[in-house]
């Protein structure tokens, strides 16, 4: 993303130099007492909003405060965490899991909070991993991730993963088109070779679980952003397309050739229908599902080997083309379900297409042409209106609920609030520097909360401390409770976030957990009682069975473990009070610490390679004894026979 | 007469309540703890106000030597107070009966009042007793050993009544719901006792 934008930025220098004067006149002063005030949590209050802004390139999601843009958390998603071990320990491994192998890293974009009737219910957080194809979900009660799918026959898993309004679906698009099934071809025949997939994944209304249950097989185009129908228009899906001129090379030139590209308007309810009927091809596939187990505080991996393949033309009616100019970035669908917004980034203006207009063109069948079979309807009788913006580069909408939205424009490094209906522009604020994306909490859904809007930007330069060529990406909160924006708050961000979701505090705050049951721990090497602790050995296999309670490891002593060994610690915490986790870590130990919660067991694997007397710890200033909380393993040579002994306080 | 023995049947009657509610609350908060920890003295053992407030209390208080809270089977008081209350409830209803009938007179009612006052009196010296030996009679290998400004081991007994300081903790200690039940249904039993006496006065 920061590659092409940088490009960009030397195409639209000039216009930059145009709109300098405007920014300097606002940014002097901007905080205001007022405006500190408004952002001000006093120390032991707290926040109105959680958000939740993806990480980017760090593959996790952050959890910060609105308005304090205060940081509360990062929750491990896509990318090995060694300050929790997520990733590391045993039973986190298979979470990373991939056909690819262990993939510990990805791209996260786009969080979207689950809905019920089109409005947040806090349930879980979905988020995608754009690199290799995945999409996450997120309990929000314990603010962990719970489970993994991989998304076959995608490829930058970019136009994803937004819900529909009633959870039914995760959708996840992909932005790169590639061979279905992948083989072994030239790239120069990507052109009406190469295929787009759109993925549903349907959620289990209890458990949230994920399972693919079809994917759409489009035209080889580039599927950018999404998102649901809500309303009147609940059932459809729509999809911003990019490179309709199927290039495969130098996309930026040849990408950029045709006036207007597509936003594509899916018909889920059709497929789905045609799907439960029978409908569809299954193709063989390879992809992993991964799911976490909170009782066994456990996850694993099941392989999946078919997936159901839907042909848009089988299904007619349930796919139309809606021109939309210039390389449409963001895809946004207002609280009504009326207007659909296409963010044309290499233009000045918004489009936006109406859902009414958009049915009655396909009633009477007014169709400009097809692409690969798909009809194409005409511009002017889908269109609503155009956004007479005076921005350049608009890449992403949201709504207050009141009857405005609000649009990023990039390249002019600004937040637009214009009128939906009058499509007039009330006002405009500069961002620092050249925004991306935008929240506004419960924004993309039915009921908005417009009293703060988050802009995220891509470029940071003087708005902090330099810290060297590397920086954290600056965001900007702005209180939009009045006719115009106010800038009152600016804060850096982790990674490098692509769109963000937010809520009420208090859809979370009360039900957010606080322990886990010891009682209810079923891990199968949990230690539930103070004296079940033991060593077993297996082979060179030794499996350490530990508890930890302040402020002691049971046993602290063990030996007769021997080089080539390989000795898992399997720690069970026996605390449940609210935050007192202990850590566990071994000198030499190959993978990260562990940081065990109340009532959790997690496990390390230590594979000792020289002799002698190594001492473990407890990572996390548990308590007054903290510094007390240590053990020692004896290894000895791999010949010794030494008898395994473990002990406390002997 | 009458009067005086449904007052005398009803308020013993209150005390039933110590079986569901809490006779003593003791709430121990800290820095740490802006959810206090806290204990609640049924008549028949002790219960965290949540759900591991007990175990919790007991982590913290090893580190300083204190024993661990008694479970039920640990203290005889908590097998006889709940007989005693009991035995008092049915024969408080049993005076108030007999006094609705005319069969005893209000000094019955004085005198169960008086016995429940002693039985009450008792308990609560009991219960002292308990705080000063769970607060006092300290591991001697504990972990923090502190000592008061005048060189003597510092001790730990919770209040009987009230507020103290002890350590990083604010303890509070006081009477519960189940208190104020046997409270209102002990001056019932007075009411019944002063009413029977000026009935009695004017015939």
């Amino acid at each position: 993303m920061k590659i092409y934008n940088h490009l960009l930025m030397s195409v639209g220098a000039a216009l930059m130099l145009v709109s300098c004067g405007q920014q300097n006149q606002s940014s002097n002063g901007a905080l205001s007492s007022s405006a500190a005030e408004k952002v001000y949590v006093a120390p032991g209050e707290q926040d109105e909003y959680y958000a939740f802004l993806s990480g980017g390139y760090s593959g996790n999601l952050t959890v910060y405060g609105l308005p304090s843009g205060r940081m509360f958390k990062e929750i491990p998603v896509f990318s090995q965490f060694p300050t929790s071990g997520y990733g590391y320990s045993e039973e986190t491994k298979p979470m990373l899991t991939t056909s690819h192998g262990f993939v510990p890293w990805d791209d996260a974009h786009h969080p979207d909070i689950s809905q019920t009737n089109g409005e947040l219910d806090g349930r879980w957080i979905f988020i995608n991993g754009n690199n290799t194809p995945r999409i996450a979900r997120i309990n929000l009660s314990t603010f962990e991730t719970e489970e993994i799918i991989e998304v076959p026959n995608s490829a930058g898993n970019h136009s994803s993963s937004f819900i529909t309004e009633n959870t039914e679906y995760v959708v996840a698009g992909t932005r790169f088109s590639v061979p279905i099934p992948q083989r072994d071809m030239p790239i120069n025949e990507y052109k009406s070779n190469f295929k787009g997939s759109l993925s549903f994944i349907s959620v289990d209304p209890e458990h949230g679980h994920l399972d693919l249950k079809f994917q759409l097989l489009m035209p080889g185009f580039n599927y950018d952003l999404s998102h649901p129908g809500r309303g009147k228009s609940h059932g459809w899906f729509f999809f911003t397309t990019y490179n309709t001129e199927e290039a495969h090379t130098l996309q930026e030139v040849n990408a950029s050739q045709n006036d207007k590209d597509f936003i594509a308007a899916v018909n889920w309810k059709k497929i789905e229908e045609y799907v439960n009927n029978g409908g569809g091809t299954k193709m063989p596939a390879n992809y992993a599902h991964n799911v976490y187990d909170e009782s066994t505080h456990m996850a694993t991996t099941t392989v999946k080997k078919e997936v159901l393949t839907v042909d848009p033309l089988q299904v007619p009616g349930a796919v139309y083309f809606l021109p939309t100019p210039k390389s449409p970035h963001g895809c946004d669908v207002d609280p009504t379900g009326q207007y659909i917004i296409g963010n044309g980034k290499l233009s000045a203006d918004l489009t936006v297409h109406s859902f009414d207009k958009m049915i009655a063109a396909i009633e009477g069948e007014k169709f400009d042409g097809e692409a690969y079979g798909i009809p194409i309807l005409k511009f002017e009788d889908v269109l609503a209106g155009q956004v007479k913006s005076g921005g350049l580069g608009p890449l992403h909408t949201e709504f207050d609920g009141k009857g405005n939205a609000y649009t990023t424009f990039f390249i002019s490094s600004e937040v637009v609030k214009w009128q939906l209906g009058t499509w007039e522009v009330i006002d405009r604020k500069p961002t620092y520097y050249s925004v991306g994306h935008l929240m506004i909490p419960g924004g993309n859904s039915r009921k908005p909360f417009g009293k703060y809007v988050v802009a995220m930007n891509k470029i940071t330069k003087d708005r902090y401390l330099p810290t060297g060529p590397e920086m954290e990406h600056s965001a900007q909160i702005y209180d939009i409770s009045g006719d115009k924006m106010e800038l009152i708050y600016d804060f850096p961000t982790h990674g490098e976030p692509h769109y963000a979701a937010g809520c009420p505090a208090e859809l979370l705050a009360p039900k957010s957990q606080k322990i886990y049951r010891l009682d209810e721990n079923k891990h199968p090497y949990a230690v539930t009682s103070p004296t079940g602790s033991k060593v077993v050995r297996d082979g060179n296999e030794v499996h350490v069975y530990m508890s930890t309670i302040r402020s002691h490891f049971t046993p602290d002593n063990i030996e007769g473990i021997k080089v080539g060994d390989k000795v898992y610690f399997h720690i069970t915490n026996h605390e449940q009070d609210f935050d007192v986790p202990h850590g566990f870590s071994i000198l030499g130990q190959n993978t990260s610490e562990l940081l065990i919660m109340p009532g959790q067991t997690k496990t390390s694997v230590w594979e000792p390679k020289q002799v002698g007397v190594w001492p473990f710890y407890c990572t996390d200033f548990c308590s007054a004894l903290h510094q007390e909380m240590q053990g020692y393993v004896r290894v000895s040579p791999a010949n010794s026979n030494i008898d395994l002994s473990w002990s406390l306080g002997e | 007469m009458k009067k005086a023995g449904i007052l005398m049947i009803v308020g013993p009657l209150f005390l039933l309540g110590l079986y569901i509610f809490p006779l003593w609350n003791i709430m121990l908060g800290a820095p740490q703890y802006p959810d206090p920890l806290g204990l609640n003295i049924h008549i028949n053992g002790l219960k965290g106000v949540n759900e591991f407030d007990i175990q919790n209390i007991d982590g913290l208080n090893h580190y300083i030597g204190m024993h661990t809270l008694p479970k039920v089977d640990d203290m005889w008081e908590f097998g006889t107070f709940p007989t005693v209350i009991g035995i008092m409830v049915a024969l408080g209803v049993l005076i108030g009966i007999l006094g609705y009938l005319d069969k005893v007179s209000y000094k019955w009612f004085f005198g169960w009042f008086i016995l429940m006052s002693i039985l009450g009196i008792l308990g609560m010296y009991d219960f002292n007793e308990w705080l000063v030996d769970y607060g006092t009679n300290l591991d001697p290998n504990a972990i923090m050993k502190l000592t008061n400004p005048d060189g003597t081991p510092m001790t730990y007994k919770p209040p009987l009544l009230g507020h103290v300081k002890m350590l990083n903790f604010d303890v509070t200690s006081l009477p519960a719901s189940g208190a104020w039940f046997m409270f209102v249904g002990m001056m019932l039993t007075l009411a019944a006792g002063f009413l029977g006496w000026k009935n009695a006065k004017k015939q």
